[in-house]
């Protein structure tokens, strides 16, 4: 057996990382002992979301790292250690933990640094930058403090950071050198109606503007002083005025370095030693360094194949991109400014709808050499593809940026498409690696995603994958079909607009009018859990009843025997002695199994069909109330003890669950609902859980939405903080009814979320924004919820004429002699098949 | 036709669940029975569901695959033929159906 050799990686950033992923996969694995040194205190994470964090993304859901994934493929790991230098000589890396390695190869990945420009004051206190989330805690914990924060430079990633602090509550400025922002990317007119785009979102620009110096403030922390004798007031400066590549090691072991820095590489990679490779922002190729992913990953990619002994090379890369900023449509392709020789331009403005596209041939006009896209730019996968593919234009260019007036569709058709065209540059996934996975069974964008990866990265690329998915469905003859079920050709969306417009009441109106059939149990239960969201009635009159799972016709969930549950509502999951002695006393009568649920209350088994009138009879005398455990609708609101008893609490966390439930109790939805409230930020009730969560602060209440245990655990957003009681009611109920009102059939908030177009930032803008001035009404329709709320347990039992259905037989009153109990630890529980064949209980089937 | 006497009283019309299920006790048989009163038919086969080994089909949730009527598990949601007992996802499953009319106000089955 031949030794392995030793691989170093120095860097476990996004290229790095990506790098030891790709080699796992790789065919030669195996022949290396691989090592890597992270100087960060946490493994890679994924920096291009790392704006979400601000929207409450945990640096885990960023990491980039699979549980166990060094360890899986023994890959030792230095975590938090740096390596300080190289002997090129004897082949050694020095980390400043005093470990020294051997290496037969080694990879450089050290990324780049955020450049602040040397300017007096530039070290200051809250003077920032913005590329580890290091830095995004430093920014929030100032913010805490701060009024207006100005971040300096207006690229890309500044207009990125710039949103971020307005998101945190700041009056923000942009602070541009040139008079253009974008400049990398955009000409002066796609410049101008950007600045127009970003003033309109509450954000100032001020170009032209050179900072001599940061000094004192007078109303703020700072004071910005400009070359032009301006000066500006901000308590937070962010500097994002370019990276440089983190060349030192490469420097003091004497590597070849670029003219303007940079770890100067070759087509394979290579630096200036045939077995130091350098990858990623560090790397300079040709003169030129790569602040994006992509080109990194394809550095990556190209030693694996050199190692592997496949010619492969890096021959540049393409540095299209697309501003990921919600409601600012920005992107750019390739040549942008017309630099090529002889090119020619085509260019489109409306000034109305601030819409800028500018198109950039070839002197034949027939391919695509660039694109700048202002304001409107869902055209960007297509003109890629063009450009990228070197796809043949039609005959008027032009008609690729002029609107359409009609139905009639100018993109380029996925079919146009050759197989070998790349659809994803972040993780170069082709046309043909999609159609491969799309042949081997997957369906939709999820299963397309975790297959490929495609549209994971920067997102960019997932309206294309989109169409290229359904496209490869359809000549399969397998329809994308978004209908309910075969008995409705609309989604639950566009029933509840019907059921709301037309004002229809029960499902035979509804299918009589806009279906077909009888119905099953899939139309029958969304149906009824809209007209139950909507019209809040009594969800057993008769109309409703054949709606309803068997858990909602005997309100009550049937467990593996047959039999049934009973949840009564513990608000808050508190209980008082006497209620838990009458609980106590009605799980003895009736010989029930009992248990605390994972929901903070109290859960009776074994119940059966004929028994649970009488229970709920004794229940509702005792005080208790349903407690919907059977409908989708609202569970439960979980609380902590907070200030009551707490010595951290610093509000009344079990006072607030308790109306909270009250206030929500019987809200039936598309799936169920879960609340929790916190006394402090300790956490104790889990509500970032929750589809609903809130947690106390000196200053109010901060509001989480979106969040679920379950089969996907995901953690909820922060949607809005310190806000009084009054506000947080009402932002719950606005998000609630837009939620009920939108969500598809079985979907939690959390997928709601998920598949939401403009995600968080959307459904703040309509709930907190009024963006679609709809407010007043989803109130109004969740004040007639409240006010219309009945128990319906005790509705039930008062009405003889629905008792009758709660009886095993229509014509006997015997029981069920199939439902068996044996005892374990006190308590009964269902017998299982040997027992049932033991206890030999002669039914006949 | 066979003679009256097989016909055997279950319960009354006004005993029927519209669009929904019924459990009687026949001759020491469960009975699921099913009525859709659009379409002015009743329906009967054995309430033991045999994937989840229970006595609950008639309390699932009833309608049409392509328009042949159907009654839903409630336990696991396999479909079940009305007409025959046949399951629709599973051809080595199914359960009995039985004869079943509505005379004179009164539901009666054939076993
Ligand atoms: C009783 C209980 C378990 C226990 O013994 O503690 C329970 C029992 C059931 N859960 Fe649960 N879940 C219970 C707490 C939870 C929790 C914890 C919580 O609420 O804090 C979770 C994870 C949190 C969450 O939902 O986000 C949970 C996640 C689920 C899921 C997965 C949901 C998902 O989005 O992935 C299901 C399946 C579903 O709803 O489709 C489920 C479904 C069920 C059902 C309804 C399955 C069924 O149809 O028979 C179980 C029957 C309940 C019954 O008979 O009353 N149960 N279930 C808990 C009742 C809480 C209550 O008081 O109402
Ligand atoms: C806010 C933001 C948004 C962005 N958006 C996009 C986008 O939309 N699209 C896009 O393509 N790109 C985007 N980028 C750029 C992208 O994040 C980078 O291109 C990418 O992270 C480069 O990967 P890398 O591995 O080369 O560097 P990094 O991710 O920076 O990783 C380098 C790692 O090496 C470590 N390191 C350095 N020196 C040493 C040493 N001596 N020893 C040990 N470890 C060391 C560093 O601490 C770091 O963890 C964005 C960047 C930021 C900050
Ligand atoms: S969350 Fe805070 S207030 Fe509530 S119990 Fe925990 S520590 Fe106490
Ligand atoms: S192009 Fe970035 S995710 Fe596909």
């Amino acid at each position: 057996m031949s030794k392995k050799q030793t691989l170093v990686v120095i860097g476990n950033g996004m290229v790095g990382h990506t790098f030891l992923a790709d080699l796992t996969a790789s065919e030669i694995k195996d022949q290396y002992e691989v090592v890597t040194f992270c100087e960060e205190p946490r493994v890679a994470y994924d920096r291009v979301h790392l704006t979400e964090y601000f929207s409450g993304k945990s640096a885990e859901d960023l990491s980039m790292v699979e549980d166990g994934f060094f360890e899986k493929n023994q890959i030792t790991l230095h975590l938090g250690d740096k390596a300080v230098s190289i002997d090129l000589e004897n082949k050694t890396v020095f980390s400043e933990q005093g470990i020294s390695i051997q290496y037969d190869k080694l990879v450089l990945a050290t990324g780049s640094y955020p450049f602040v420009p040397p300017i007096p004051g530039h070290d200051r206190e809250n003077c920032m930058v913005y590329r580890t989330i290091e830095d995004l805690e430093a920014i929030t914990a100032a913010a805490k403090t701060a009024k207006v924060g100005s971040v300096v430079g207006g690229g890309l990633l500044g207009l990125e950071a710039a949103k971020a602090l307005q998101d945190l509550g700041l009056k923000t400025n942009i602070i541009q050198f040139s008079p253009r922002l974008m400049s990398a990317q955009l000409d002066d007119g796609g410049a101008k109606m950007l600045a127009d785009k970003i003033e309109a979102l509450g954000l100032s620009v001020l170009t032209n503007k050179n900072t001599l110096e940061i000094v004192d403030g007078e109303q703020c922390k700072n004071k910005m002083i400009f070359a032009d004798g301006g000066e500006l007031e901000t308590d937070l400066v962010v500097f994002s005025t370019g990276i440089r590549p983190r060349d030192e090691i490469a420097r003091d072991s004497g590597l070849k370095l670029g003219a303007r820095g940079g770890i100067a590489i070759n087509d394979q990679c290579q630096t200036s030693d045939p077995d130091v490779y350098a990858i990623g922002e560090c790397a300079v190729w040709n003169e030129q360094i790569f602040g994006l992913v992509a080109p990194g990953y394809a550095m990556g990619r190209t030693v694996i194949a050199d190692l592997s002994g496949v010619s492969a090379s890096f021959t540049g890369a393409d540095m299209s991109t697309k501003l990921k900023l919600n409601g600012v449509d920005v992107a750019s392709i390739g040549d942008a400014h017309a630099m090529t020789q002889g090119s020619r331009v085509y260019s489109y403005q409306d000034g109305c709808e601030g819409v800028y596209k500018r198109l950039v041939v070839s002197e034949d006009g027939k391919k695509l050499l660039g694109a700048v896209l202002v304001g409107e730019a869902s055209g960007y996968g297509t003109l890629l593809q063009y450009c990228l593919n070197e796809i043949d234009l039609p005959e008027n260019p032009e008609s690729l940026i002029l609107p359409h007036y009609s139905d009639e569709s100018v993109g380029l058709g996925p079919d146009a498409l050759p197989a070998s065209a790349q659809i994803c540059s972040c993780f170069d996934v082709s046309k043909g690696q999609i159609c491969e996975a799309v042949e081997s069974g997957c369906m939709n964008m999820d299963e397309l995603k975790t297959e490929t990866k495609a549209a994971t990265g920067c997102g960019g690329c997932s309206a294309l994958l989109k169409s290229v998915l359904d496209s490869e469905l359809e000549s399969a003859g397998i329809e994308v079909n978004t209908d309910l079920c075969e008995h409705f050709p609309h989604t639950r969306h566009d029933l509840y607009n019907i059921v709301m417009v037309e004002e229809i009441k029960t499902f035979d109106d509804l299918i009589g009018q806009h279906g077909q059939g009888r119905g099953c149990e899939i139309c029958r239960q969304a149906v009824g859990s809209i007209l139950a969201s909507y019209w809040n009635e009594y969800i057993l009159n008769n109309n409703h009843l054949s709606l309803q799972d068997t858990n909602d016709t005997f309100l009550a969930n049937m467990q593996k025997d047959g039999t049934y549950s009973v949840v009564p509502r513990m608000t808050g999951g508190e209980v008082t002695p006497d209620m838990l002695i009458a609980l106590g006393e009605v799980a003895k009568k009736y010989n029930l199994y009992t248990k605390v649920t994972g929901g903070q209350r109290i859960v009776m088994f074994g119940a059966r069909v004929d028994q649970l009138p009488l229970i709920w009879d004794e229940l509702i005398n005792a005080g208790f109330e349903s407690g919907h455990a059977y409908g989708k609708s609202l569970r439960t609101v979980k609380s902590c003890v907070g200030s009551t008893w707490c010595r951290y609490g610093v509000d009344d966390s079990i006072g607030l669950a308790v109306e909270l439930e009250n206030r929500y109790k019987g809200l039936r939805s598309p799936h169920k609902i879960k609340f929790a409230v916190s006394g402090c930020t300790r956490e104790c009730a889990e509500a970032q859980s929750k589809d609903i969560g809130v947690i106390a602060t000196e200053s109010g209440w901060n509001l989480y939405v979106c969040g679920n245990g379950g089969m996907k655990p995901r953690h909820g957003d922060l949607f809005a903080t310190n806000l009084d009681k009054e506000t947080l009611i009402k932002y719950i109920d606005r998000v609630l009814i837009f939620y009920v009102r939108s969500a598809d059939r079985m979907q939690r908030t959390s997928v709601w979320m998920e598949n939401m177009e403009g995600g968080l930032d959307y459904l703040k803008a309509v709930v907190i924004d009024d963006k679609l001035n709809i407010c007043d009404k989803l109130e109004e329709q969740m004040q007639h919820v409240i006010d219309s709320y009945q128990c319906e347990w005790k509705t039930t039992i008062a009405d003889e004429s629905k008792l009758k259905r709660f009886r095993h037989f229509v014509n006997s009153d015997k029981t069920d002699e199939n439902v068996l109990f044996v005892e374990d630890r006190g308590q009964i529980r269902p017998a299982n098949e040997d027992e049932h064949k033991y206890l030999k209980i002669g039914e006949e089937v | 036709m066979s003679a009256d006497k097989d016909w055997i009283d279950v319960c009354s019309e006004t005993d029927l669940q519209p669009d929904s299920g019924i459990c009687a006790l026949v001759e020491n048989k469960q009975i699921a029975i099913f009525h859709m009163p659009r379409e002015h038919t009743v329906y009967a086969i054995n309430n033991y569901d045999p994937f989840g080994k229970a006595n609950v089909l008639s309390r699932g949730l009833i309608g049409d695959i392509k328009g042949v009527p159907m009654v839903s598990s409630p336990l696991h949601k396999q479909h079940f033929n009305l007409k025959t007992g046949q399951c629709f996802e599973d051809e080595e499953m199914s359960v009995e159906a039985y004869s079943i009319r509505i005379e004179k106000g009164r539901v009666e089955v054939r076993l």
